[in-house]
């Protein structure tokens, strides 16, 4: 009986995190597409509901009554389980975003480590989807992409540790509640506009969505997709991209915080300072999307190995360097 | 703790069926897939005994990379092609000594671990008083590893490093006639290297030398 109390309670919760990150995830693709329209001087989505606002809804309800397709020569489990991975993985990873000093549904004492694994167990919606599919362009796009990936993955571990050099902690709330004097945006800046580069790497995202550049490869790993399985990749992709803003808002934004605590800050409750910072880093992802070209492939490998890891390395030695110097090192 | 059991007995029964079909299952891509299984429920298995910060990494580096290369390796060699034939083949036989060797082997050394285990049994007590006091074993593990261990974790890593250069020494290979591009050279390239204005007389042409 306890349990099934413990299994409700935890239930409900689970939901009461999961809904806004879905409905959030719709009004996020719509405001992608309205700031890809603005820059461009076009109108965008603007006909269904007030703004365009229900365009994301209406375009799922699409996708649920389109039929989908399942290639004959394809592997059909791995095929049908690829979309299935990555939008579970996608969500899954929420679980640990601490949207204020008690608010999160698992305060877990690796909570980055956890973010880190998740991530980078992405990898696998997108390869077992572009293997199974069993046809040449979603193959392609899936071994650059996991190539991709692979690689960012390991500045922005690096960059991870140059936070947790000054924080002291793995916990996701204790790094929040260490930038309660400066964020560290300020003091490690270089870092931030790294971790936001190789995040929009690691997400797939313009410039660097060579897995799906669709002059070259189609559609990439989900050009075999279609109906309710195309949109469950594609609402994964999204999710990981909102992932990826908090992720970076806690990390150097100071997550929850009010940028100063004086009157008129402190009137707005946490979650909305840690949901204000999200958006306003994508923001500036939409942005990035509307504004650069795409990265050639050999470029996007030498950005990733030769430029990023050896400047994000060596601030860890700089980092460390100064907090042993001046004893700045947290200790407990 | 029934519930505790009863996760222990789920995850320890996916990890040893997944262990057996990484070797059993046709598919060489399929093999891959169990592994990676195998992997996650042995992962869950160091969170549930509360070394938490051992199950991450393990899925962080085992995982999400070194899965991930297998998996390169096994699709762009096409050896899904390929037909896995360990069982039930007639050549299958010449395998089965070997392999037995190497899990005697396996086994041996199983044996050894435990029997100084038992031996010794104190000497797990420091791992469990840290565990136990408050620390995160993060903590503990850091505290353990750059202070005591210090020499065999840099050796560690001077043998992986070592292992490193040597795969990148063996298949490296130096081919002729590629064209590389250089950043440097493109950027500090400047109007007077790549135009020359020239007087070209009439009716005498101008001699290119490119």
């Amino acid at each position: 009986m306890e349990y099934l109390n413990i299994l409700f309670s935890e239930t409900y919760k689970i939901l009461f995190l999961l809904l806004p990150v879905l409905v959030s995830v719709a009004m996020i693709v719509w405001l992608d597409r309205r700031i890809w329209a603005f820059v461009q001087k076009r109108k965008g989505p603007n006909v269904v509901g007030p703004f365009g606002l229900l365009q994301s809804l209406a375009d799922a309800l699409k996708y649920i009554f389109k039929e989908i397709i399942i290639p004959a020569s394809s592997n059909k489990i791995i095929f049908i389980l690829a979309p299935v991975v990555t939008m579970t993985l996608a969500l899954v990873a929420w679980a640990v975003i601490p949207f204020s000093e008690d608010f999160v549904l698992a305060d877990i004492n690796v909570g980055i480590l956890y973010i880190f694994a998740i991530s980078s167990l992405g990898v696998y919606g997108i390869i077992m989807g572009g293997w199974a599919s069993n046809s040449k362009y979603p193959f392609l796009g899936s071994i650059r992409s996991a190539a991709q990936m692979v690689s960012y993955e390991v500045s922005i571990g690096v960059i991870i540790i140059n936070v947790l050099l000054c924080v002291g902690s793995l916990n996701l709330g204790d790094i929040v509640l260490a930038q309660e004097k400066i964020w560290f945006v300020v003091p490690l800046f270089p870092m931030f506009v790294i971790f936001f580069i190789s995040a929009l790497a690691e997400t797939n995202r313009p410039p660097f969505d060579l897995p799906e550049a669709e002059a070259e490869l189609v559609s990439g790993y989900q050009t075999e997709y279609s109906g309710m399985m195309y949109a469950m990749f594609w609402l994964g992709e999204y999710a990981n991209i909102l992932l990826m803003c908090a992720l970076g808002s806690i990390l150097f934004l100071g997550g929850w915080l009010s940028p100063l605590d004086i009157f008129p800050f402190t009137m707005i409750p946490d979650p909305l300072w840690l949901i204000i910072k999200i958006l306003f880093l994508f923001v500036l992802f939409a942005l990035v999307k509307a504004i650069v070209p795409r990265y050639r492939y050999d470029q996007l490998m030498r950005l990733g190995w030769k430029v990023f890891l050896p400047i994000s390395l060596i601030w860890v030695v700089l980092t460390s360097g100064y907090l042993m110097y001046f004893d700045l090192l947290p200790k407990n | 703790m029934p519930a505790h059991a009863f996760f222990f007995y789920i995850f320890s029964l996916i990890a040893i069926v997944s262990a057996i079909m990484v070797t059993a299952s046709k598919n060489t891509v399929h093999s891959v897939f169990f592994l990676i299984l195998d992997f996650i429920s042995i992962s869950c298995l160091f969170i549930l005994i509360g070394a938490e910060f051992l199950g991450m990494i393990m899925l962080i580096v085992y995982v999400g990379a070194v899965a991930v290369l297998f998996l390169f390796v096994v699709m762009m060699l096409n050896v899904a092609q390929q037909k896995n034939q360990w069982f039930g083949a007639a050549s299958g036989s010449r395998h089965i000594p070997i392999g037995m060797i190497v899990s005697l082997i396996i086994f041996f050394e199983l044996l050894i671990v435990i029997g100084g285990w038992k031996l010794k049994p104190d000497l797990t007590n420091d791992f469990i008083n840290l565990s136990t006091s408050g620390v995160t074993n993060t903590h503990s593990i850091g505290n353990v590893l750059y202070t005591d261990y210090i020499h065999l974790f840099q050796l560690s890593g001077m043998i992986l490093l070592v292992a490193m250069i040597g795969a990148i020494v063996l298949t490296f290979r130096q081919r002729s006639g590629l064209k590389r591009q250089s950043y440097i050279s493109q950027i500090s390239r400047e109007k007077n290297d790549g135009v020359e204005l020239v007087n070209v007389k009439n009716k005498a042409g101008v001699k290119i030398d490119v």
